[in-house]
């Protein structure tokens, strides 16, 4: 080839390398456009006060009453009990991984993790339906197991993964130094780890905590499948509650295009990018802090 | 979480007793040893009642009598050409992305929005990735509900994780390799084409496989984008509906008319699917695995 023609191609894939990444910025935008879009024309036939505060979500009655609050709180409810397995869960865990594991131990743990964290999540979410549904039934003499509290359980064994990589990452990385100097004054490893070492990986086991909560929060079928799907304020872990990404999925499919309704499901959707870039962006920071404090 | 990082009174020079050091090995231990019961507990579900299901006639054949009866060669072929569907929109638009970033990409403000919004898009929820494709592939773009608008909307979704793992693989190719070629006249375009990509193959590869393996199993993004019920035909077109695996395990264990009687094809519908994306995962691990040992 000529040297002028190996010049050009040589420019022309410059900016076609330059597009693709201006193209993502564009997509991260139209996104948002979509969600402010959408949620605007939700706005005009709706009062975001009615909407933010509204203790009702039912759209197709004769009177339709678009009140995210139950939704919101179901969220919640099930992201929280799932926080609550998957927090002491994830953090033991990545502890003994870190700290305990034999190297060979740890070449069979940290690929159980990893096939736990790809098993597809509409499987978990049938897991859901066949045996933890039954499971709190039987325990807690229901009629179904269909709950809060089976959602939470589904979502915990989706967030440890995440949970437990982050938080091994983090205790991995806190300087041996530590931990000698503590050794050193005559402390056992549990004293280490628990005073010592725990605290000083404290910023990257929060930024786990944080993406294990950004991911329970968005996570559409498993709660879909397993919490019932009641739109009512929820009332305790054995209700059966519905929250915002299992409204969107069940209602998306039956709304006409363009109607108050429709939007309405867009307004969720916003509610819940913003939920789940605030646990992002906090877990981000926490890693941030961790590595700039580590690096120092 | 509180109770892990509060100090307690204990004197950190006492000298511990056996039976609180074996209690709190136990903790560590317990909680690791839970995690992996859960991934048990699935797996042996999922193969015990769903391995008598699949026998060769359950894969090569169509469902019939309502889904009552037959096998799931439908839904296969409609994963399979989604997944592919989904490399072919994600792969060139993310390594092109991750090549702009890694290899053309100034240290300056664009490229810092650029690298934001990657990590954004990775945090969005499925299901607002399936109500954008709804949006723009579905209704803005005319394509309706069909193969080509799942593909797509898949492809965005995919596209954070390849561009991602991509440029850590490019990131592992030393400076001297790319100062060697341009030393010798090559472009930069060449550099890439013939020595920087090459070389990183196998990274890429890897995140690659692992991308679409999560890709397969997503349900989410396909519910409003082309994911049909039952379809009665195995030829495949990018302009109609389709079936496909994660979406027929959905639908057998909660809308279908006579859940009971579908149950075991349930079962044999999500061992597919898991031995389908344990299958890539450890594709991905073997490409991975030997690009180590070659480089030893």
């Amino acid at each position: 080839m000529r040297y002028s023609a190996r010049r050009s191609l040589d420019r022309v894939f410059k900016y076609v390398f330059k597009v693709t990444g201006l193209l993502v910025l564009l997509l991260l935008g139209a996104i948002l456009a979509m969600l402010i879009y959408n949620s605007v024309a939700f706005f005009v036939d709706v009062r975001p006060l009615d909407f933010i505060t509204g203790l009702e979500w039912n759209p197709t009655g004769d009177n339709p009453k678009y009140g995210i609050l139950p939704l919101v709180l179901s969220t919640t409810l099930v992201t929280v009990g799932a926080m609550l397995i998957a927090i002491p869960l994830g953090i033991g865990t990545a502890a003994f991984i870190a700290e305990y594991a034999r190297p060979g131990l740890k070449n069979i743990l940290k690929p159980t993790v990893e096939m736990l964290a790809a098993i597809p999540s509409v499987v978990i979410g049938f897991l859901g339906i066949v045996v933890v549904g039954p499971g709190i039934a039987h325990a807690a003499d229901l009629a179904n197991g269909l709950n809060a509290l089976n959602g939470a359980i589904l979502l915990a064994i989706m967030a440890l993964p995440t949970i437990i990589t982050v938080a091994e990452d983090a205790i991995h990385a806190v300087p041996k130094t530590y931990k000698e100097a503590s050794y050193g004054v005559g402390a056992t490893k549990w004293q280490t780890l628990r005073k010592i070492v725990i605290p000083a990986a404290a910023p990257g086991i929060i930024a786990a905590v944080m993406l294990g909560v950004g991911r329970a929060i968005g996570e559409t079928m498993t709660v879909l499948m397993a919490t019932g799907n009641a739109s009512l304020l929820p009332t305790g872990m054995f209700a059966s509650v519905k929250t915002m990404t299992a409204t969107i999925a069940i209602e998306m499919g039956e709304v006409p295009y363009q109607t108050t309704h429709y939007f309405a499901l867009y307004a969720i959707a916003t509610v819940l990018f913003i939920m789940t870039l605030a646990a992002n962006m906090l877990g981000e920071y926490f890693i941030n802090r961790f590595r700039k404090y580590h690096a120092a | 979480m509180a109770s892990i990082l509060s100090t307690d009174s204990e004197n950190i020079m006492q000298p511990k007793n056996k039976l609180s050091s074996i209690l709190e090995w136990g903790t560590l231990v317990g909680s690791t040893i839970l995690v992996c019961f859960f991934l048990l507990v699935i797996l042996w579900e999922i193969f015990s009642k769903g391995s008598s299901v699949i026998t060769w006639e359950f894969i090569r054949s169509l469902p019939t009598e309502g889904m009552t009866k037959g096998g799931i060669l439908t839904p296969i072929i409609g994963t399979v050409m989604l997944t592919l569907l989904t490399a072919l929109f994600s792969i060139p638009f993310g390594v092109c992305c991750a090549i702009y970033l890694n290899e053309y990409a100034e240290s300056n403000w664009l490229t810092r929005l650029i690298r934001a919004s990657i990590r954004n898009l990775s945090g969005v929820p499925s299901i607002i990735y399936g109500l954008f494709g709804l949006a723009l592939f579905v209704q803005g773009l005319q394509l309706g509900t069909s193969l080509l608008a799942a593909g797509l909307t898949l492809g965005l979704l995919s596209l954070p994780y390849i561009i991602t793992t991509t440029e850590e693989a490019l990131l592992r190719i030393p400076n001297s390799t790319r100062e060697a070629a341009l030393a010798v006249g090559a472009t930069k375009f060449e550099t890439i084409k013939d020595i920087v990509l090459p070389s990183s193959m196998s990274g890429i590869l890897t995140g690659v496989v692992l991308t679409l393996s999560r890709a397969a199993g997503e349900t989410a993004p396909i519910l409003f984008t082309g994911a049909a019920f039952y379809i009665n035909q195995t030829s495949v077109s990018v302009n109609q509906e389709f079936m496909a695996l994660p979406y027929h395990l959905y639908m057998l264990s909660t809308q279908h008319q006579s859940i009971d009687e579908v149950r075991p094809i349930a079962y044999g519908t999500a061992l597919v699917l898991v031995i389908v994306v344990f299958l890539m995962n450890l594709t991905a691990f073997y490409i991975r695995y030997t690009y180590r040992q070659h480089e030893k």
